[in-house]
C-alpha cells in the first residue's frame, strides 16, 4: 500500500533543478543501513514468524504438528472471531464519519477566517491527542460512573436517569466517544494544515465567478485536500480496526459489556496470552492484517480515483 | 535558526516568515476584502466552541479532580473543587505511594522516550537523508516495504515479537520496550520529504570538494540544515513513545520496569482486586502528571509540529 508519494512526485514548486544525485553507489546504504536492520528485526521478523506460526499447531499429544492452512480454515470458521470484526466494522462505519465530519468542520472554520481566537482553537483542539490512551480511558471511565462521575452528577442535578454509559448496549458509543476525543484535534490539524497550503488566487477567482461560500468549500477546498481526506480516512480505518487499548482499560469497569474476544486485537491478544495459543492466535493475527490492509488498499484507489 | 515552515514543500514560497496562519492576510496589506480579511463571525465562534467545550472539559475535570480527596471525588460535583484542597498532598503521596514506584515508572518512561523516541529519531534522519540525497540499489523498494509496513496492524505484531524477544531473553526487559520503538516509518517519511527540501545537493558536492568524507558532509552540512525536520519526528516519536500502552503490557511483567502508562492502570485496577486498596485519587494525580510535560511540550514547540503535520499533509 502506498499512502504516500516520493517528495519529488509532489513537488509543487514549477521545474525543481534536476537533482545531480552521485552515480549510483552504495553510499546510500551506510545511512539507510541502521534502520533496515532494525526494521527487518522488529517488522519483517515478526511476520515472517507469525507466517511460520500459523502453518503449526501445538497439541496436547503429539506436540507441535505441521497442519498446513487448518487454522486458517479454522479461523474463517471462527464465530467469536467474526462477532469481533462485525464489532469493529460497525465501529469504523459510525465513529469514523463523526470523528472526521467533526474535524472537517472544526477545520473550515479555523481556514475561513472568521473565527475569534483561531490560534487558541486549533491548540485547544489538538491537545487531547497528547494524552495517552490510557489516562484518556481511566479519564472518561471515571467521568461515566453513573453514580459518582459527571453522568451521575447530570442525573443528580436534573434528577433524571440517564443509562449506563458502561451497559452493553451503550459501551461501544462510549468507547467511540473516547477515540473521538482522542483523534478529532489531530484530523483537524492534518485537514488545516492542508487547506492553507491552497493557492489564494483560486479563492479570488472564484469570488469573481460570484461563488459564494458554500460554493468555494465544495468546489475548490474539498477537492484541493482530497489527498489529506483519503489519507485521514485510510489512517482511521487501520486505528479502527486495531481497537484494544480503550475497551481492554474500561473492561474492569464493564465486565458485563466487554468480553475478551470484543475486537480481533482483544481476542488476538487473549487467546495468546490468557489461552497460550499461539499458533492460532497469529493465524488470526495474519487474516486480520490482510483484511486491513485489502481494506485500506480500497479506500484509497477509490478515494484517489474518484471526487469526493 | 531557520524557519521549519521555509523548508517544507508548497510552503517555502508563500510564507518566507514562517508565521503560523494564512499568509496573504499575514503578509500583504492588500484591501480584496471578503476573499482575503472576511468578517469575524460570533455564530460560527460559538459553534465551534462547543467542539472546544469537548476537547477541554475532560482535561478540566481532571485538573480539578486531582485537588480532591479520595473521598472528596466520590462526594463533591466533577466540574467544581471540593471543601478540602489536596491537590498538593495528593502529588506527594503519588511520589511516595508504595514506596516511591511512581518515581520508578516515571524514570522508567524518560528511559524508554529517550532512547526509544532518540534513536528513532536518529534513524529516520539517517534513513530519510540517504533515501533524499542517494541514488541506490534498491531504494525504491525500501521505500514500498516501509510504507507497506504501515498498514500492518502493530498489534498484530506484538504476539511474534514477543515470542522471538522471549526466546533472545529480551523480554521483561527495557530492550523489548525500546527496540521496536526505534522504528518510525512516519518519522523515516518525513525526514525524507525534509531533507529533499533542505539540503542544496550543491552544498554537498562542495563539502566533499573541499575534502570532507561522507560522515562529515552529513554531520557538518546536513545535520543543522534539518534541525527543524528533527525536532518534529522528535516531537511525534516522543507522544509515540510516552503513551505506549500495548506493548510494554506484552512485553513487561515485572512492574519495576512499567511505564507510566502501565503503572496508572494497574492502580486503577487495584481497588478491584481482592484486599486491594483503592486509590483513586492517586489515579487522577498521576495521569495529570503524566499528561503535563507532553502538554507542556506541545505548546512550547507549536510552530514545529505543525510545519511537519503541514510537510505530511501536502502530499498527494
Amino acid at each position: 500500500m502506498t499512502t504516500l508519494q516520493p517528495p519529488a512526485a509532489a513537488e509543487p514548486r514549477p521545474a525543481p533543478p534536476p537533482v545531480r544525485r552521485d552515480r549510483r553507489s552504495w553510499t546510500g546504504w551506510g545511512f539507510l543501513g541502521p534502520f533496515v536492520a532494525v526494521f527487518a528485526l522488529v517488522f519483517l521478523a515478526p511476520i515472517a514468524y507469525s507466517v511460520y506460526l500459523s502453518l503449526f499447531r501445538d497439541q496436547l499429544i503429539g506436540g507441535t504438528t505441521f497442519v498446513g492452512l487448518d487454522n486458517y480454515a479454522e479461523a474463517l470458521k471462527d464465530e467469536q472471531f467474526w462477532a469481533s470484526l462485525g464489532r469493529v466494522s460497525l465501529f469504523l462505519a459510525v465513529q469514523v464519519p463523526i470523528m472526521l465530519g467533526i474535524a472537517l468542520l472544526v477545520a473550515l472554520a479555523l481556514d475561513s477566517g472568521r473565527l475569534y481566537g483561531r490560534d487558541f482553537f486549533r491548540i485547544s483542539v489538538f491537545l487531547p491527542y497528547a494524552v495517552p490512551a490510557v489516562v484518556a480511558t481511566l479519564m472518561w471511565g471515571f467521568m461515566y460512573g453513573t453514580r459518582f462521575g459527571l453522568v451521575g452528577d447530570i442525573n443528580s442535578a436534573l434528577g433524571v436517569s440517564l443509562p449506563d454509559p458502561l451497559s452493553p448496549d451503550l459501551v461501544l458509543a462510549s468507547i467511540g466517544n473516547i477515540v473521538t476525543w482522542e483523534f478529532v484535534g489531530y484530523n483537524m490539524l492534518i485537514f488545516y494544515s492542508a487547506l492553507r497550503v491552497v493557492p489564494h488566487s483560486l479563492y479570488e477567482a472564484a469570488q469573481i465567478d460570484g461563488a459564494g461560500q458554500i460554493r468555494v468549500i465544495t468546489a475548490i477546498k474539498l477537492p484541493a485536500i482530497r489527498g489529506a481526506l483519503v489519507i485521514a480516512t485510510v489512517f482511521s480505518i487501520i486505528g479502527s480496526f486495531q481497537l484494544f487499548n480503550e475497551p481492554s482499560i474500561l473492561q474492569p469497569l464493564a465486565r458485563n459489556a466487554i468480553t475478551t474476544d470484543y475486537t480481533p486485537n482483544y481476542y488476538t491478544y487473549a487467546l495468546s496470552f490468557n489461552g497460550q495459543q499461539h499458533n492460532y492466535s497469529a493465524t488470526v493475527a495474519i487474516v486480520m492484517g490482510l483484511i486491513t490492509m485489502v481494506i485500506a488498499y480500497v479506500v484509497q484507489l477509490r478515494g484517489m480515483r474518484k471526487g469526493v | 535558526m531557520t524557519s521549519p515552515v521555509a523548508t517544507v514543500p508548497g510552503r517555502s514560497a508563500a510564507d518566507p516568515s514562517g508565521t503560523p496562519g494564512p499568509v496573504p492576510r499575514l503578509r500583504t496589506p492588500r484591501h480584496r476584502h471578503s476573499a482575503d480579511k472576511p468578517r469575524r463571525s460570533v455564530l460560527l465562534t460559538a459553534l465551534t466552541s462547543l467542539v472546544l467545550l469537548y476537547s477541554l472539559v475532560p482535561l478540566v475535570w481532571l485538573a480539578i479532580s486531582a485537588t480532591k480527596t479520595q473521598e472528596g471525588l466520590s462526594r463533591s460535583a466533577g466540574l467544581w473543587f471540593d471543601g478540602d484542597f489536596a491537590l498538593w498532598d495528593n502529588i506527594a503521596e503519588t511520589f511516595t505511594y508504595d514506596d516511591g514506584v511512581f518515581t520508578r515508572w516515571l524514570l522508567n518512561t524518560l528511559l524508554y522516550v529517550g532512547l526509544g523516541a532518540g534513536g528513532a529519531t536518529f534513524l529516520a534522519v539517517l534513513g530519510g537523508y540517504a533515501l533524499a540525497k542517494f541514488d541506490f540499489p534498491g531504494r525504491r523498494a525500501v521505500f514500498a516495504v516501509v510504507i507497506g509496513a504501515v498498514a500492518v496492524p502493530g498489534t498484530a505484531l506484538a504476539v511474534p515479537t514477543f515470542l522471538m524477544f522471549s526466546e533472545m531473553g529480551l523480554t521483561n526487559t527495557p530492550w523489548a520496550v525500546i527496540v521496536p520503538s526505534l522504528i518510525s516509518p512516519f518519522g523515516l517519511y518525513l525526514m525524507w520529504v525534509f531533507a529533499t527540501e533542505a539540503i542544496p545537493t550543491e552544498l554537498m558536492e562542495a563539502a566533499r570538494i573541499d575534502g570532507a568524507g561522507e560522515v562529515r558532509t552529513f554531520f557538518r552540512v546536513a545535520l543543522p540544515l534539518l534541525a527543524p525536520g528533527i525536532v518534529t519526528v522528535l516531537l511525534f516519536t516522543m507522544v509515540a513513545t510516552w503513551n505506549n500502552y500495548f506493548l510494554p503490557l506484552v512485553m513487561l511483567k515485572d512492574p519495576d520496569w512499567y511505564p507510566l502508562t502501565l503503572g496508572l492502570n494497574s492502580w486503577n485496577q487495584q481497588a478491584a482486586t481482592a484486599g486491594g486498596e483503592p486509590v483513586f485519587n492517586l489515579v487522577v494525580t498521576g495521569s495529570l502528571l503524566t499528561i503535563l510535560p507532553l502538554i507542556a511540550a506541545f505548546l512550547l514547540l507549536q510552530r514545529y509540529w505543525q510545519s511537519g503535520l503541514a510537510a505530511g499533509s501536502v502530499k498527494e
